[in-house]
């Protein structure tokens, strides 16, 4: 009993679709209060307090009040888990899943609609770093102005100033506004200030995409570390390494919903080729066999095992698979395929007949597939685009499909300084000697 | 670190049905904050301006210039036999800090956004650190009052002990007016334009260029409905020890920020948990 953190059962939170854009004008309110008292009832305030959920989604004898609950929205929906003393949790999903709104809650920021979360020990939360700081006030200021704002007691501050000073590197810049501090030491100081936060359990909201590569070592270091003292951590990041790096169990949020909870491998596993999987895989809908003679027909990316992948682990080889049908004899014809990094960089574009000896080789009418091998250990993290095309006579393109399928190289195993210069990172033989 | 004992009595989430709690013992854990939000508006307020501290002090003496000039000298308006600068001064002093508590407590919610949907507190910190501004603001300007005073050779008499007691009552109808405005100004962003026209309108229907005795007695009940008339009058009668505040004025000033203030604690606590959503 003693050594569970957080229990959290059934979860939810409605919100009203399109809510965020839209202010409420008092206005609106008083000309609604005497054209239509009815709806202006129904409306309500959002997002919908406890007591009217039962209203909003079993529907109530108004049209009005019909109309209005179409646009209600569970952000967070049935989400029951229970994190134990001392774990690193992750927490992933795409943007709007209710990853924040899910900290929000725990953080107390907002009430949920339904369920209940249960918090053992005090919560700190880190949600943007630098909250509160104020541009006009110096350093110095701004540590206690953000320690109070984060929980913290005067006392307490008075014990860590330095602490805090010496994790930020700003010692000669104590008592200079912070509106001076380059934004590399104002993101320092920032999270400095909350790292020394020591609450039992301490919620973290992607501050580590910030500052540069050393730094982000540091605070990845601060976490585990914090982890380490018997803490609890829950670390929201679309930075899969660094998850893949920290945590001990991660929770998958897809559409408001608990989706996977499990080991670090298997959740960003199953996460990764998810969000891919449809871009990994392309059919041709067009068929031109007619006039070119050659139908390109499907294409798509392979990991290491032959499996469909639409997120291939950093350092592992993948494989484009090209299917095509030569419907009338061509001779010189060549399978291209062009990569593109995510920027709109070509990295390369490469022929089938470039290293084997199908060049000038008569293709008879039949089925065939191209695959083309691409070692791994050299494409850097991120996303890729993939062109496929058939070419004759050297140089005369018959066919071409732009951008058509995507891949991702994951971070997991990536252990190369994230901000290196360079397109790619190829891992090459280095040898060592002494002189 | 603290907070081991806690693991006994966790802290539950849920959704607040009905009437809250005010969780009045949250807020005193708090005080920390409240002190330092306000230093940092004070701060500020006085790094970013080139008079600093000073426009604080010069603020109600160019307006009890002026009003002397105008309503005094040439408008002839009556101060109880008063010398009419310090008659118009002990009643502008009061009005500024209504004023001032309502303008800051009503738009500190909405300048305060980012604190709001970033971390947890308890939300009544923030009008109540506006508050803490505006007497601050206060107590610089007294200075004027003991230089007019003692211009004019007036020594306050034991009248002067009851002083807190009105300052405090124009804090608290301040504050709870500013309370409801606060929340609502989240809620309905054109809130904070009617602000400026509620003050000044306020300003003329309250005893502050013009004694309480000009209204004829057939109307003073109806006058007196005005919680800042009793608190105005209460003032100078503390300071310069003549016209004693009327019983009934002084009774409905209380009551008024008796019902205000609970009245918005209460409104802004049930307000409090969609805050968040929605700014």
């Amino acid at each position: 009993m003693s050594d569970v953190a957080i229990t959290v059962n059934k979860l939810g939170k409605l919100y009203r679709m399109g809510e965020r854009e839209r202010y409420h004008m008092l206005r609106d309110a008083l000309t609604g209060l005497f054209t239509g008292p009815f709806k202006w009832r129904c409306n309500g305030r959002q997002p919908i307090s406890n007591g009217n959920v039962s209203s909003a989604t079993s529907g109530s004898k108004s049209e009005d009040c019909d109309f209005q609950s179409q646009q209600h929205i569970w952000a967070l929906k049935d989400v029951s888990f229970e994190i134990k003393r001392g774990e690193v949790i992750g927490i992933i999903g795409c943007n709007g899943a209710g990853k924040s709104t899910l900290l929000k809650i725990l953080s107390r920021i907002t009430e949920p609609t339904e369920g209940e979360a249960r918090i053992y020990g005090r919560i700190g939360s880190l949600l943007e770093v630098g909250t509160g700081f104020h541009a006009e006030l110096t350093g110095r200021e701004n540590i206690y102005l953000n320690g109070t704002i984060l929980g913290m007691k005067k006392t307490e501050i008075d014990h860590k100033f330095d602490e805090i000073v010496s994790f930020a590197e700003v010692e000669n810049f104590l008592d200079t506004p912070v509106k001076r501090y380059s934004s590399g030491m104002y993101t320092r100081l920032a999270f400095s200030v909350a790292a020394h936060l020591e609450p039992e359990i301490l919620v973290v909201d992607e501050v580590l995409a910030v500052g540069d590569a050393a730094f982000q070592k540091k605070c990845l270091g601060k976490i585990g570390e914090v982890a380490k003292n018997e803490r609890t951590v829950f670390f929201v990041s679309h930075n899969m390494g660094s998850i893949a790096q920290l945590c001990t169990r991660v929770l998958w949020i897809h559409e408001g919903r608990l989706r996977l909870i499990g080991s670090g491998p298997d959740v960003i596993g199953a996460y990764l080729s998810f969000g891919t999987k449809a871009n990994a895989f392309w059919t041709n809908s067009c068929r031109n066999a007619g006039v070119v003679g050659i139908d390109i027909r499907t294409a798509r990316v392979l990991d290491e095992a032959g499996e469909l992948s639409g997120a291939i682990p950093f350092g592992q080889p993948l494989r484009v698979e090209i299917g095509y049908e030569v419907v009338t004899a061509i001779r010189n014809l060549a399978i291209l395929c062009r990569l593109t990094n995510a920027q709109g960089t070509v990295l390369w574009t490469s022929w089938d007949t470039d290293a084997t000896d199908w060049n000038g080789r008569l293709r008879q009418p039949a089925r065939y597939s191209s695959i083309c091998r691409v070692p791994g250990g050299w494409l850097r993290p991120g996303r890729y685009l993939l062109s496929i095309g058939t070419i004759t006579n050297g140089a005369v393109l018959l066919d071409y499909h732009e951008n058509v399928l995507a891949f991702e190289i994951s971070e997991v195993g990536y252990r190369l300084n994230a901000s290196r210069l360079g397109v790619v990172t190829p891992l090459f033989e280095w040898d060592i000697k002494t002189a | 670190m603290r907070g081991v004992s806690s693991q006994f009595s966790p802290i539950i989430i849920r959704a607040s049905t009905g009437w809250v709690s005010l969780r009045l013992a949250d807020l005193w854990d708090y005080r920390g904050l409240l002190y330092f939000l306000a230093w940092r508006d004070l701060k500020i307020r006085y790094k970013q301006t080139i008079l600093g501290v000073t426009w604080v002090v010069l603020q109600p003496s160019f307006l009890t210039l002026a009003f002397s000039i105008f309503f005094g000298k040439l408008g002839g308006i009556p101060s109880d036999g008063i010398p009419y600068p310090a008659f118009v001064l002990c009643g502008l002093l009061p009005w500024q800090l209504f004023a001032n508590t309502l303008i800051y407590s009503s738009n500190s919610l909405v300048a305060n956004e980012r604190l709001i949907i970033k971390v947890y507190f308890p939300r009544l910190v923030i009008p109540l650190s506006a508050a803490v501004v505006a007497l601050v603001d206060f107590f610089v300007t007294l200075v004027v009052l003991f230089a007019i005073m003692t211009y004019y050779g007036i020594v306050p008499i034991f009248t002067v002990w009851t002083l807190p007691g009105f300052v405090l009552l124009a804090v608290a109808i301040a504050l709870g007016a500013g309370l409801w405005f606060s929340a609502l100004n989240l809620e309905y962003r054109d809130v904070r334009y009617t602000i400026p026209f509620i003050i000044q309108f306020w300003f003329f229907i309250s005893p502050v260029v013009y004694p309480s005795s000009l209204v004829s007695e057939t109307w003073r009940l109806i006058y007196s409905l005005n919680p800042m008339a009793g608190v105005i009058e209460g003032f100078r009668w503390a300071l310069l020890g003549k016209n004693p505040v009327s019983g009934s004025s002084l009774a409905i000033s209380i009551l008024a920020a008796l019902v205000l203030l609970i009245g918005g604690v209460y409104y802004f606590r049930r307000m409090e948990r969609t805050f968040a959503d929605v700014v």
